[in-house]
């Protein structure tokens, strides 16, 4: 089957004061259908920037997609009219955010937030957007949906603004939804209503789904498909109880390794990547990961692996089989 | 963490009884504690009684009736107000007068923030060479000595312009190119406020979110930007009105503001210069009311600050 959403190699830097930032290095991935993509990675990897390049959100100046395809039901979003775009925002794909504390319009009633897409999107009347209205608050659980409509984002809790978040992302019944950490600012209780709320809508409405997280827990709860992103590459790509039982790259190996567990000794330390993300200004030669890997042979030093197939459906970026130590 | 509340427990309903306090609720409640802001309000609201009612009991006809042979009378059970250097009764006219000033403090107020905010909200929102093309001409345009201008633009204009008819009154020509003139030289404080304001905002992710959405540009700077604006521009439209009304005085008295028959309380005062001492009454009134519309205006837009302070408004249960 055709992939919904492909990305093909994509490029994007950012322009500062200090030099040339090289967020995302050749990104390239395919969502299918109905379908749930985990992206995993930790903080300034390049997760975020990759999807604000999908909805042609990346400020330019100082950002700059500079190389790449992101193919859309057949069509390269990169290289459509501005325009155009107001139509694929909302109506095809959608996207919610982080932080629903300020991703919502302080002064505007959430009523108007959410039928505000179906507004600019359907050319719906007031009173019909009301009523959808009010089908997409009760759709996402909130209760006494007419009185909440005229309710303002700060009478609402963390949860529920998130709650209120996926209602305008779902209210044009969008082909794919991004949620780009969409639990990281919610308690873990919250998170996993959240977390089951998505997967119940994802099913009515047979949408796929981009979940970026750098919780492995939930990314393992949501996805089909996983993909680990390291200082703007792909490292590894698998599904997801591949990735899980058979990590290949380094990387996701010390992830998982970090990760607590409830059958570990009570004073066994957590176990942690040693150093910190190479400076995506000057990125050094060679792998990405190499300076803080416990694997590197010599020709890390000098060459970048590109992503290679190690099974079916898996592929991953690494010269060393971790299973083995040795050079593949 | 807490336990959160079942939604239909009474602890639930109850906490969502007492958000319903509304923005603008929450508002008044600390306006009202500002005493001299309310004094402000209740003084404007009797002035503009004073002008409005005014007119049952006099026509604007007599206001410019010319009688020298009444010339500078003092006041008196006939003419209340006494009578000004050709005959008119001061009374009639500084009640149209006062509409007039009070239509020109509103009415350029206007134009003033019309203008301001498009500039500001524009060159705000879009950044680079917009921003810079229009705030550099907001700079060249705060570099022009405003009364100066208004002086010249007011000689030069002031018979250019036909009288007009509105609202069953004839205004002299003079009174739109006041309006004008005040509001296109006063509007730059507020475009940069407004610009400062777009710039931060436009950065919150709530505008990404808009964004996200299909919103296009124009619905995200008037529908979601600008509410996000709307305290530091009414505090600044209200001091306008102040500002514009002072301006308006100004010039008048100098004789090339609105021109006579058509009375303001501005030009009321330019025929009283010479008689300060002999004749007080001509300058006396006018004044007073401008000096009572001014004062009441800057202490209804200090309440305002206040109470419009997001700062503030915390913690205001």
């Amino acid at each position: 089957m055709d992939p919904l959403l492909e990305v093909r190699n994509l490029k994007v830097q950012f322009t500062t004061l200090e030099g040339m930032v090289h967020a995302v290095n050749g990104v390239s991935f395919q969502l299918e259908k109905g379908k749930t993509l985990g992206i995993v990675g930790e903080s300034g990897c390049g997760k975020s920037v990759t999807m604000l390049s999908v909805m042609r959100l990346i400020k330019e100046p100082p950002g700059r997609i500079t190389e790449g395809e992101v193919l859309f039901q057949e069509q390269d979003l990169l290289k459509l009219a501005k325009s155009s775009m107001h139509e694929i925002r909302g109506a095809k794909i959608a996207m919610i955010f982080q932080d629903p504390m300020t991703s919502l319009n302080p002064v505007l009633t959430i009523g108007h937030q959410i039928s505000e897409a179906l507004v600019v999107h359907w050319g719906i009347g007031k009173e019909e957007a009301f009523k959808k209205t009010l089908e997409l608050l009760e759709m996402v659980g909130i209760p006494q949906t007419k009185e909440r409509y005229k309710d303002y984002p700060h009478q609402f809790s963390g949860g529920m603004r998130q709650r209120v978040m996926i209602a305008m992302g779902l209210s044009c019944k969008p082909e794919i939804l991004i949620a780009d950490e969409p639990t990281t600012a919610l308690d873990v209780t919250i998170q996993a209503q959240i977390v089951e709320l998505t997967k119940k809508l994802q099913s009515q409405f047979g949408m796929a789904v981009i979940w970026i997280t750098h919780d492995l827990g939930v990314a393992a709860e949501i996805a089909d498909k996983m993909i680990v992103m390291y200082a703007g590459f792909v490292v590894e790509e698998a599904d997801v109880y591949e990735i899980y039982e058979n990590p290949r790259h380094p990387y996701t190996l010390a992830l998982l390794k970090s990760l607590p567990r409830v059958d570990r000794k009570k004073h066994d330390r957590l176990a942690n990547i040693q150093g910190s993300p190479p400076d995506c200004i000057q990125m050094p030669p060679g792998c990405p990961f190499r300076p803080r890997c416990g694997f590197g042979v010599e020709r890390c030093e000098h060459e970048n692996p590109g992503l290679m197939p190690v099974a079916k459906g898996h592929k991953m970026a690494c010269w060393v089989d971790v299973t083995t130590g040795r050079p593949q | 963490m807490a336990i959160p509340i079942p939604e239909n427990h009474p602890a639930a309903i109850a906490r969502i009884e007492k958000t319903q306090l509304t923005f603008l609720q929450l508002v008044w409640l600390r306006f009202k504690r500002h005493k001299m802001a309310l004094a402000g309000i209740i003084s404007l609201i009797l002035l503009a009684f004073f002008a409005i009612v005014g007119t049952a009991f006099t026509t604007e006809a007599y206001s410019n009736v010319t009688d020298t042979s009444i010339r500078l009378m003092p006041p008196s059970q006939e003419h209340p107000f006494g009578t000004d250097t050709v005959g008119r009764d001061i009374l009639s006219r500084t009640i149209y007068g006062g509409q007039i000033s009070l239509m020109i403090g509103l009415v350029a107020m206007a134009v003033e923030v019309v203008v301001g905010v498009l500039i500001g909200a524009i060159a705000g929102y879009y950044g680079g060479i917009i921003d810079s093309l229009l705030m550099r001409f907001t700079e060249a345009m705060f570099n022009i000595p405003q009364i100066p201008l208004l002086l010249v633009l007011g000689k030069l204009l002031a018979d250019k312009v036909p009288p007009l008819n509105l609202f069953g009154r004839e205004f002299s020509g003079s009174v739109v190119v006041i309006i004008a003139v005040i509001g296109l030289t006063s509007w730059m404080g507020l475009a940069r406020i407004v610009r400062a304001n777009f710039l931060s905002l436009k950065e919150r992710e709530f505008v990404t979110a808009a964004l996200c959405i299909g919103t296009r540009n124009g619905p995200i700077i008037f529908g979601h930007i600008l509410p996000n604006t709307m305290a530091p521009i009414i505090v600044s439209a209200t001091l306008g009105v102040a500002n514009a009304i002072i301006n308006e005085a100004y010039v008048s008295f100098l004789g090339v503001g609105v021109m006579p028959p058509t009375a303001t309380w501005g030009n009321m005062l330019n025929g009283a210069y010479q008689y300060i001492e002999s004749a007080p009454w001509l300058w006396i009134f006018p004044g007073l009311l401008i000096v009572l519309t001014v004062l009441s205006i800057n202490f209804i837009g200090d309440g305002l600050r206040d109470a419009l302070d997001p700062h503030s408004l915390v913690g205001s249960e």
